[in-house]
């Protein structure tokens, strides 16, 4: 079986197993990036998005033989730029987070929204995290934290 | 963070490292030499098991059931009572009722293994419905299948006050399944740590797994330690079942003295755990030729599958909550708990009080318009007050200020406006709901049964707060912390509150029933407002119980004084308009007023409001969960639908300042209490829109055409 090489968070990376194993297993188990979390294994929820050359996918569903030279990011890898920085920040400040286990996933769909539409309206976030499924907040929070990371983070996307 | 005030607005103590993705929750969790399990379960609603043939077991692979409770040990978890089976055996139940553990070290392998274990049956006659019960087609429990009742009664005599009634109005409600999804699914470990078994769970009570596993293994409860990881939200669904995962894996442990992990996948945790109780809520009320009520008779089933677990203390707050809001001149309610061979049902925020507050919120509805009467002005008229007499002949202790919240949601909503100008039928509605919420235990449940302790402990400028009260999302670590920071006058950072070790700390009671800010925060106020004063003395702890308010008087055995020591109250208006074609409901506006005496942390209450409104319209609105013949229909987020961002308008939200004398900083319990009413408001609204009345919830568009439909 032939190795699968992609870029994880920044650094190129090889896995040398079953090409059909998913994502989410591979980053949490393979690499200990738990901060990707599983919350259905259908990609419903959204609980493990990551970002695949840049756009939000869900790691549940995707094999990792179909990541070969793909740019992968997650959490962790997100989480000490400025730009992760300046939305977990408003997350905390906004009260985005209750039990937490959607959250990182969060973060990362309102990542994927930033980097193609830096000022974002309320409807356009609400349609970036449509997605990512939250049972605590009733997303009115998350949706606002989101619409302060825009504000406060002028410039960095 | 600094030195916190209580009125400034906090962020949350555990948000950054959960938005970082660095919180610990069960399933990030590694022990060396870890194994995982996989429950084996009952595919049968009722059968006897004549054979049990386990596939050949490769090494390190184990296979665990009954037989395997050690001596001294019951096959039996002592939730409220010693009651749900901890293996099944001989017989099964319900579908999905554990029969064994199958454990080792590859998940895929316990997946393969565990198709390849042969169950042989005899089935018997089940009832998987309250009316296959309650016609006893089969008797599965007692005499008649009803495992719990009560009856309770206030003012004059209903039977008298039907009698002289000019009309008697008749109305069946019905409410379905409603699952948790709490984002994490159930997950416990077990490992076997020097010379004392250790639990590691997500989990609301882990003083609860420890009384419950305990009766299993023969052992005491001390001799258990539990450990509650990161909790990735529970609502309920974390409150007595994780000890249905605690109880086969202490055993599974027992025998082979290695870390254990069973963590339930999507599906697992959607078909084979327990959910809200479906319920039938009929109604008799009299009412005389002006549409004012003379009295009703109340009577309330609910489905609590083949286990008893908390169902008796669910259907008490159910009958408690039966008369909503509202003083008639007589009421009275029976309540059943019925046993059914489906999966058993158990809290989920509510706990029995949103099921007949949706029923008697639609009965007062529907008997407004019959009248010709608006709702909110109709039932205006019964608004309990302070000292009024409620269904359990207790009174209303505290000043209810319903018409001001009233006054907040119809004036910001524009309520009265706009139901006169969206007509019966006209597409267009707007619904309006009151509810209420009995803080912590019911009647003398804290002083009788829980006898909550807490304990501060001051190691030079800092102060531990030693609970075992427990974070699941709702911020309870953060406003212990900031209750302790404002207090004594200490930065917040200098506060310590751990996710609690049942070695550690000291017993405050099962996070549920709305009780821990107003009961727990209550005691942690207290004891540091002692440490304040001695401050000067070094170190030391402070050690604080519950004290009962004087003037609750309650009698459990017949059910009769104040049942509850304080009520949160609550007003929603719900608009709508509704797709003629598809039936689709798109809500136009969510409006909501709530006392909770004084909040501690604006922010972390903005954001319970929110969550449980949009808990509650999911409720009403889309979420379905069919049991056919005891097995639940949808298993998985595609077929059981929760809201999602799009799926409903961002809220206006109100609170009234009313302090409550025995909360911390006037607090009183909130977290159930804004699950309580917007499913109410919302199915005003739709009724208003379609012109028909309706009478079950979840209601999607698929079954409102069947209303529409009725003749």
């Amino acid at each position: 079986m032939s190795k699968i090489y992609f870029t994880l968070n920044g650094k190129r990376v090889a896995f040398d197993g079953d090409p059909l194993k998913r994502l989410v297993d591979v980053l949490r188990e393979g690499f200990q990036l738990t901060g990707t979390k599983e919350g259905c294994g259908e990609g419903e929820c959204g609980a493990c998005s990551v970002l695949k050359n840049g756009r939000l996918v869900t790691s549940c569903i995707i094999p990792v033989g179909a990541i070969s030279g793909d740019e992968i990011v997650t959490i962790e890898g997100l989480r000490d730029t400025e730009q992760g920085r300046c939305i977990i920040e408003a997350f905390a400040e906004g009260g985005a987070v209750q039990c937490g286990f959607c959250i990182p996933g969060m973060v990362m769909a309102a990542q994927a929204l930033l980097l193609r539409n830096p000022h974002p309206s309320e409807a356009d976030v609400r349609l970036a995290i449509s997605g990512n499924i939250c049972r605590c907040t009733g997303y009115d929070l998350i949706v606002d934290s989101i619409l302060l990371a825009s504000r406060k983070g002028e410039g960095l996307w | 963070m600094a030195l916190m005030q209580i009125t400034d607005e906090m962020k949350r103590v555990d948000a950054y490292e959960k938005a970082r993705g660095e919180a610990t929750y069960l399933c990030d969790f590694r022990l060396d030499g870890m194994l995982y399990a996989r429950m084996v379960r009952s595919t049968k609603a009722r059968a006897n098991i004549l054979s049990i043939k386990v596939p050949e077991l490769p090494e390190g692979y184990y296979f665990i059931s009954a037989k395997d409770i050690p001596e001294g040990g019951k096959n039996a978890l002592h939730m409220i009572a010693e009651d749900w089976r901890c293996f099944a055996e001989n017989d099964v139940r319900y579908i999905g009722e554990t029969i064994a553990l199958l454990v080792g070290k590859d998940r895929g392998i316990l997946y393969e293994l565990e198709k390849k274990v042969e169950i042989e049956y005899e089935e018997l006659p089940a009832v998987t419905t309250l009316d296959e019960a309650l016609e006893k087609k089969a008797v599965i429990s007692g005499e008649d299948n009803i495992m719990c009742s009560l009856e309770c009664e206030m003012g004059r005599s209903v039977d008298e006050a039907l009698q002289m009634a000019d009309t008697i109005i008749e109305e069946t409600f019905e409410t379905g399944y409603q699952e948790h999804v709490h984002l994490e699914t159930n997950s416990v470990a077990c490992n076997y740590e020097n010379g004392q078994f250790v639990i590691y769970a997500s989990a609301q009570c882990p003083f609860y797994i420890r009384t419950s596993i305990a009766c299993t293994m023969g052992l005491k409860p001390e001799d258990i330690i539990v450990r509650q990881m990161t909790t990735g939200g529970a609502f309920g669904g974390k409150e007595h079942f994780p000890d249905v995962l605690a109880g086969p894996l202490i055993v599974a442990c027992n025998r082979i003295r290695k870390p254990i992990f069973l963590i339930f996948d999507r599906e697992e945790d959607m078909e084979f755990s327990v959910k809200r109780h479906p319920s039938r809520t009929v109604f008799r009320t009299g009412v005389d030729r002006n549409g004012d009520i003379l009295g009703t008779d109340i009577k309330i089933y609910y489905n609590a599958g083949a286990y008893l677990s908390s169902s008796y203390v669910v259907l008490q707050r159910g009958v408690f909550h039966s008369t909503g809001v509202y003083r008639f001149p007589a009421a009275r309610a029976w309540g059943y708990g019925v046993a059914t061979n489906c999966f058993p049902t158990c809290a989920f925020r509510g706990f029995g009080a949103p099921q007949t507050l949706y029923a008697i919120e639609m009965h007062m509805d529907h008997i407004a318009r019959r009248f010709g009467l608006d709702p909110a002005e109709y039932k205006r008229k019964y608004f309990l007050k302070q000292g009024e007499e409620t269904i359990t002949q207790g009174h209303i202790v505290e000043k209810v200020v319903l018409e001001e919240m009233m006054k907040q949601v119809t004036d910001a909503s524009d309520y009265f406006r706009k139901v006169k100008e969206y007509g019966i039928g006209s597409g267009k509605g707007i619904g309006i709901s009151f509810y209420n919420h009995g803080g912590a235990f019911t009647g003398n449940g804290e002083q009788a049964i829980i006898k909550a302790k807490l304990k501060l402990r001051k190691t030079g400028e800092k102060v531990e707060i030693l609970c075992g009260s427990t974070e699941m999302g709702q911020g309870f670590r953060s406003i212990m912390r900031k209750i302790v920071s404002a207090t004594i006058g200490i930065d917040i950072d200098n506060v310590i509150y751990d996710n609690p070790d049942t070695s550690k700390v000291v017993d405050s009671g099962p996070t549920a029933a709305s009780r821990s800010t107003m009961i727990v925060g209550f005691l942690c106020e207290k004891a540091a407002k002692e440490m304040k004063e001695r401050w000067s003395e070094g170190d030391f702890e402070v050690v604080k119980q519950y004290e009962h308010p004087e003037g609750h008087p309650w009698d459990q055995a017949t059910f009769r004084g104040d049942a509850y020591l304080g009520y949160g109250w609550g007003a929603a208006v719900v608009e709508v308009e509704v797709d003629r074609l598809t039936n689709e409901v798109s809500v136009k506006g969510i409006w909501s007023s709530h006392d909770i005496g004084r909040p501690i942390d604006r922010l972390i209450v903005h954001g319970q409001v929110n969550g449980g409104i949009i808990q509650s319209l999911g409720y009403a609105a889309m979420e379905k969960m069919e049991s056919r013949n005891g097995r639940f229909r949808q298993t998985s987020m595609s077929d059981y639908i929760i809201p999602t961002s799009m799926d409903f308008p961002r809220q206006e939200w109100f609170l009234v300042d009313n302090p409550y004398p025995w909360g911390p900083n006037g607090a009183k319990g909130m977290g159930e209490l804004v699950f309580n009413g917007a499913d109410a408001a919302y199915m005003g609204a739709v009724e208003r829109a379609i012109g028909r009345d309706t009478f079950s919830i979840p209601m999607p568009p698929e079954d409102l055409q069947g209303v529409i439909d009725r003749r």
